[in-house]
């Protein structure tokens, strides 16, 4: 693995994230929690990097990032990642002009997430909170044309349904296009996506 | 031997007594004084509140009161709300509805909250209940504007629409449309979650002009300004009003439209919408300000010197929801000016920014406890708070019921001190003895569930996040607050312990939540065993909980007392003592 993989996304995130810390670990109770920079505010309660909520297998596995680095810094994602913190219902409904929350079904699981696509500025912020919440997943990063470690040898290509009813891959629209027209998120197993000729990769570049 | 006084009164007496009783604290205990009051109070009970849909089965309920015409049911835990409970876990209605159907023809009031909602169940409420009357449906999901159609479609005598804050999926119908022409009875509309596409403004129109008792009217993002002129014009009786999305640029004619429609409506007594709204257009309604008692404008994007003019002219002033952007300066005039405040919530305008966007701090708080004498509820965001502010808080507000604070960053300490904020949210629990709801946030130990336990008496709800140091923290809670009913706790070092040693006051409660604290499934399964009274779900989507490592702590449980024992209808993720694992399948 590369040492890019080994470094948190959010080592920039001014907070100083520790992410030993967010190890699961039981101490008896008193016991006062390791914390390995004693200072930091954050250092020994459970920090930010609560982020995944889905663990299967090994649990020290460390989650994967393996998208360029630079991009992710620049925008401030870490934060949103956070399950319910701060807890304001339909935060990104307050002070906002409009919110777009949209279900995202995986084939293969039998549960729905929500996201609001008004949160994040690009395709490489969606993609990266997606494979946060869905870190069992790999997901076929198109846009960076990187071939991400398979985990369970199956890849998954992100699809969404747009406002006439069509499936479309992500990635083909400019971002503000594409949040204003999509209805829902699917991830859908590659082999199937072959079927319905969506692998094609996108016209439009990373760099937007 | 002296005749019993119970039995001197008879039946239809007691009966008649029994229908001043409308509290349903006050009919438990009517219930509970000797078997014929029993009987007789539970054949006159006419309305039922079920604070947890799993805990009683809607045959039990129908068993004991035959003759329900109003019910009111909530769903999933509070949690929800921040997307900490997964899609699919619960909190169904048409079971409920199922039975009801049968055995309530009468029923005229259902009232869900964060409840699974059908078209399915919508329907057969609309054809079940010949004299239907109420229909709430708070942040509940599942259903569309179809079923939204049958509703409109046969509830002659419907009163009241309320879908506030639910999740309405789109069907293209036009549902609002499907209310017949000699429909007149809408009191109250609350349509402000639904989206663009879903309301029709001539069908809207020609419905507000028909229904003369319209008190209340919350309308959706898209209606724009001269719409909503027209439809204010159509019903000046209005008391409640959700206003539309302003539009950009501010044109007199649309302004003195709008301004003369508001000045009509001599009964407006509370204002809520505003999104987008453009701060020229707020003098619109300068007329009806003096009189208004609430005031949501937790969407408005405006800043503190606009938010402080319209604050000056509501003297009677008594709810008010708005964005940090009110700054401390704003609610430094709200104290000057708004003396009769009782509620007041403070929203993040940007909550996931670590650097502060609006000059709010601790100080605006302590002006409105200072400046308000019947201050009783808070729900304040801020980045920075201290123990002094929130000492002065307490000893000036004795008369808070409800506190909820969040400090936006975890662990944040007093920023005079750097200390913990035990002392300050000992104040508050000290000094305000009739508290029954708190949220604690910010740096804290266990001393602070310490004094919690030692004073909180009449807290019935309690939320609690990053907080404390060990199991101690969690045993102060359960052990000495009587009136606990529902106990939230996310992130904090609670473990197996404290959980065994309290089992027994778990059925005295409501229900419980904890999320990534330190509990074991081992402990879970103990628990289980020890209180067959108690359902007690581990909802973990990582798969079986006994497939890992022994000292692995479960993802999230939650606990809550049930005479129905335990649900058939749980996801793959929501685990149990009683799991075949045989029939489980992973995801």
């Amino acid at each position: 693995m590369s040492s890019e993989n080994g470094k948190r996304l959010l080592e920039t995130d001014a907070g100083g994230l520790n992410f030993e810390a967010t190890e699961l670990t039981l101490g008896l109770p008193g016991e006062p929690r390791v914390t390995s920079d004693g200072g930091a505010k954050l250092g020994s309660k459970r920090g930010f990097s609560e982020t995944v909520d889905l663990k299967l297998g090994d649990n020290n596995r460390e989650v994967k990032l393996g998208h360029s680095l630079q991009e992710a810094a620049k925008s401030p994602v870490s934060k949103t990642q956070v399950v319910g913190w701060p807890p304001v219902r339909g935060f990104a409904k307050r002070g906002k002009k409009s919110c777009k929350y949209v279900k995202v079904a995986v084939d293969g699981a039998p549960y729905l997430r929500k996201v609001d696509l008004e949160i994040y500025n690009s395709y490489q912020q969606l993609l990266t909170s997606l494979e946060d919440m869905f870190s069992c997943f790999t997901i076929r990063n198109y846009l960076n044309e990187k071939k991400i470690e398979q985990v369970n040898g199956i890849e998954y290509m992100p699809t969404y349904e747009d406002k006439d009813g069509d499936w479309m891959l992500v990635g083909d629209v400019p971002w503000q296009m594409f949040v204003e027209s999509c209805k829902r998120l699917r991830l859908m197993k590659s082999s199937e996506a072959v079927g319905l000729g969506l692998t094609t990769g996108p016209k439009y570049s990373s760099t937007n | 031997m002296p005749k019993r006084l119970a039995s001197s009164l008879s039946d239809e007496v007691l009966e008649h007594v029994f229908s001043f009783i409308q509290s349903e604290k006050d009919r438990n205990v009517v219930s509970a004084v000797c078997k014929s009051w029993y009987e007789i109070e539970r054949w006159c009970r006419r309305k039922i509140f079920v604070g947890n849909c799993y805990a009683v089965s809607p045959e039990m309920v129908i068993r004991r009161f035959p003759q329900v015409r109003s019910i009111e049911l909530k769903g999933k835990p509070h949690f929800t709300d921040f997307n900490l409970v997964p899609d699919g876990w619960g909190g169904y209605v048409l079971p409920w509805i199922t039975e009801m159907a049968g055995a309530y023809p009468w029923l005229d009031e259902i009232r869900l909250k964060r409840m699974v909602v059908t078209d399915e169940s919508l329907e057969l409420i609309a054809k079940s209940f010949k004299d239907f009357k109420v229909l709430v449906l708070a942040s509940c999901e599942g259903f569309s504007t179809d079923g939204l159609a049958a509703i409109a479609a046969s509830c002659k005598n419907l009163r009241e629409l309320d879908l506030r804050e639910s999740e309405v999926d789109d069907s293209s119908v036009h549902w609002l449309s499907h209310f017949p022409e000699t429909y007149t009875s809408m009191v109250s509309l609350n349509i402000s979650c639904l989206g663009s596409g879903e309301v029709s403004f001539s069908a809207l129109e020609r419905l507000v002009s028909r229904c003369p008792n319209l008190r209340s009217l919350k309308l959706n993002r898209a209606v724009p300004l001269d719409k909503t002129a027209n439809i204010l014009r159509l019903a000046p009786q209005l008391v409640e009003f959700s206003a539309c999305t302003y539009s950009a640029e501010l044109r007199s004619d649309v302004f003195s439209n709008l301004a003369g429609a508001f000045s009509n409506c001599k009964e407006l007594r509370s204002l809520s919408g505003f999104w987008d709204v453009v701060p020229d257009y707020l003098p619109a309604i300068y007329s009806v300000c003096s009189r208004l008692t609430s005031l949501n404008l937790s969407y408005a994007t405006i800043l503190s010197p606009d938010l402080i003019k319209l604050v000056s002219h509501c003297p009677s002033l008594q709810r008010l929801l708005v964005l940090d952007y009110i700054e401390d300066s704003g609610l430094e005039a709200l104290a000057s000016n708004c003396k009769d405040l009782q509620e007041l919530r403070v929203f993040p305008s940007d909550p996931f920014d670590a650097e502060p966007n609006a000059s709010l701090t601790e100080q605006g708080l302590v002006a409105v406890s200072l400046g308000c004498p019947k201050l009783q509820s808070v729900l304040y965001f801020c980045r920075r708070m201290s123990n002094a502010a929130l000492v002065t808080i307490a000893q000036n507000r004795p008369n808070l019921n409800r506190f909820r604070l969040c400090i936006i960053e975890p662990n944040t300490a007093d920023y005079l001190t750097g200390e913990p904020f035990d002392v300050g949210f000992g104040a508050i629990v000290e000094h305000c003895k009739a508290l029954i709801r708190l949220s604690l946030s910010g740096l804290l130990t266990d001393c602070v569930f310490e004094y919690i336990g030692k004073y909180a008496k009449k807290l019935e709800m309690l939320s609690v996040a990053f907080a404390g140091d060990s199991d101690l923290g969690l045993h102060h809670v359960l052990s000495g607050c009587e009136s606990l009913r529902k106990l939230e706790i996310r992130d904090c070092p609670f473990g197996d312990k404290a959980l065994l040693t309290n089992a027994a006051k778990l059925e005295t409660m409501q229900s419980l939540w904890m999320s990534s604290c330190s509990v074991s499934f081992e402990a879970c399964k103990l628990l289980s065993q020890k209180m067959p009274r108690l359902n007690v779900e581990v909802i973990d989507e990582r798969g079986p909980p006994d497939s890992r490592p022994e000292n692995c702590t479960v993802d999230k449980l939650y606990i809550y007392r049930s005479v129905a024992g335990p649900r058939f209808d749980m996801p793959p993720f929501v685990w149990t003592k009683d799991e075949d694992l045989a029939l489980r399948l992973s995801p």
